[in-house]
């Protein structure tokens, strides 16, 4: 009687489970590789193949583009890394107490904000008559009004802000589990800066590190808006081909084959991350 | 802190130096959106024109303030609507999940942990298409077989939800997992002994234990549910969440009306950000 109940019990925790990733997650995603296979002969008259994966590599647009989102945001993530480690490093390191306290919560606030907000604030300050231009203009350092926005570099600067904090937080985690004295004691034993950070500090960060890249490399690559918004009409971001795909040309087949390679991408490079740094999805996600 | 290395002083400086710009840096696109929404002009950019509410209270065309801006102010139940279902489900769903892998051991769990990871790393844009490619079919099927409609089915606000749900849960099930794996199962068993029916224990003893964690949940899921873009811009139908509501006021060209809707959202992030900090602190 009593295992009847608990099995009973197991089954109904069980059921939400499943009903969620079955028919939200794996479901939707085996429909849309489904229609990714789609071929239109004629007026809703459909083959299966694979004619729409080869309009992609037939089109240097679509493949250019999907290459430099790639690029784009493997660029990003090592940015957001390099920017974010001194800085969490300073966090979990060098404060203690209310400053890191602080510190800390300073960094969380940007991240509690819609991304939409955070990108409208880089519009304004980056735009030609923003206040980044008026700044300079007033300052005496040129004397036309200059534009920012719309160019690779205005989308950099958007990525590497709406992903920082998922880089710094993760990173002052794992840094601040390292143990102070593991740190003196490299440089009792006559290391230097460089060489404790290279042979101590890195490596017990690197469950940090790389869950910290695979989240922000995931962020940039399904980023839509700060492209969109910050790289204008032109930006060319692979989320905005599939966007268009869809609602603009209602052209269902061939986003979601769309959709599926960016899928794919998205998991060969965070798998091979993982690989490489000998991490697993649930230690270094399921935090 | 770590006091006994030696550092240079020029390299200490340089430090809190980098330190500093970096949190101008942060600070920067938040603060310029909130100055603006007092700017008297109407478009969102210097030169400064002198301080005005008219951005929130303003009445007249083409200053009219968020408190009397409709499209706005229905955009924002919308929100709130949307983003009391997300949370009320994902907390349910979540709370179940955190039982089950905490709890349980069965075949195929580490199979099912794995999966209930992968929202994190599906792209949001991806997870919102395919649930539209699904009902889309399914509405399709159903549509053609009994020749009835199924608006629930197409985009609008119940795939709204879903599609934010399919993703928040994840976060509502890692948040309460380590709050239950922190659990002292003694504590239950003591209930047991003492006669209490089984649900009579999870409910008097480890739910309220649950609690803080399952009430942090919801504000994460709210604030995600209020911020979130991707995914329910592939889903939305006729009535838009405020993101979205923004985003075409954006395309179209800013006056600082949005930014006045920013900065009421900045502050509400922020309060519940705090909030749900607080909550996790109790573990």
């Amino acid at each position: 009687m009593r295992s009847d109940t608990s099995k009973l019990g197991f089954i109904l925790l069980l059921a939400p489970l499943l009903i969620w990733l079955l028919t939200l997650i794996i479901l939707p995603h085996v429909g849309m590789f489904i229609v990714s296979l789609r071929e239109k002969v004629g007026i809703r008259e459909y083959e299966t193949g694979f004619a729409n994966y080869a309009v992609f590599f037939n089109e240097p647009l679509y493949w250019n583009t999907f290459a430099r989102t790639a690029y784009m945001s493997i660029t990003a993530t090592f940015l957001t890394l390099l920017i974010g480690f001194p800085i969490a490093y300073y966090i979990a390191k060098l404060t203690r107490g209310r400053t890191k306290t602080t510190l800390f919560l300073m960094c969380l606030i940007p991240f509690w904000v819609s991304e939409l907000v955070r990108t409208f604030g880089w519009m304004i300050l980056l735009r030609e008559t923003g206040v980044v231009s008026s700044f300079l203009q007033y300052a005496g350092l040129t004397s036309a009004p200059i534009e920012f926005l719309y160019n690779d570099a205005a989308i950099m600067t958007g990525l590497v802000y709406t992903s920082m904090l998922f880089m710094v937080v993760p990173l002052v985690t794992t840094l601040d589990s390292l143990d102070d004295s593991l740190i003196e004691a490299g440089y009792d034993l006559g290391g230097s800066s460089l060489s404790i950070l290279r042979e101590i500090v890195i490596p017990h960060a690197m469950p940090g590190i790389v869950s910290g890249c695979i989240v922000v490399f995931m962020l940039s690559l399904g980023n839509y808006l700060t492209p969109i918004l910050l790289g204008g009409k032109d930006s060319l971001w692979f989320t905005g081909l599939i966007y268009s795909q869809f609602i603009t040309r209602f052209n269902w087949e061939l986003g979601s084959a769309f959709g599926f390679l960016l899928l794919g991408l998205s998991s060969l490079i965070v798998f091979l991350a993982l690989k490489l740094s000998g991490q697993s999805l649930g230690k270094t996600m399921g935090r | 802190m770590i006091t006994t290395i030696p550092q240079s002083t020029a390299f200490r400086w340089t430090y809190r130096a980098y330190v500093t710009l970096f949190f101008i840096y942060l600070a920067l696109p938040l603060v310029t959106v909130c100055v603006f929404a007092f700017n008297d002009s109407v478009f969102p950019s210097l030169p400064w024109d002198g301080f005005t509410w008219d951005w929130f209270f303003g009445t007249e065309t083409p200053r009219i303030g968020v408190f009397h801006e409709r499209p706005i102010l229905r955009s924002i139940v919308t929100s709130g609507v949307v983003a009391f279902w997300v949370s009320g489900l994902s907390v349910i769903v979540g709370t179940c999940n955190a039982f089950l892998f905490v709890r349980h051991d069965f075949r195929g769990k580490n199979l099912l942990y794995i999966l209930m990871l992968l929202p994190l790393i599906i792209p949001g844009i991806i997870l919102g298409i395919s649930i539209l490619v699904f009902s889309s079919s399914i509405a399709n099927t159903l549509e053609e077989a009994t020749g009835l409609w199924f608006d629930g089915l197409r985009p609008g606000l119940i795939l709204v939800v879903l599609g934010q749900f399919s993703f928040i849960t994840t976060f509502a099930t890692l948040v309460i997992s380590a709050r239950l794996q922190k659990f002292d199962s003694s504590l239950e068993e003591a209930a047991l002994n003492l006669g209490a029916s089984k649900w009579g224990a999870i409910r008097q003893v480890t739910l309220p234990f649950l609690f803080p964690a399952m009430l942090a949940a919801a504000v994460v899921a709210v604030l995600m549910s209020f911020e979130n873009f991707n995914t329910t811009l592939m889903l939305v139908g006729s009535d838009a969440p405020l993101t979205v509501t923004m985003f075409d006021r954006l395309k179209l060209g800013s006056t600082p009306v949005l930014n006045a809707v920013s900065l009421l959202l900045i502050v509400v992030s922020a309060v519940l950000g705090l909030l749900s900090l607080l909550l996790k602190r109790e573990d």
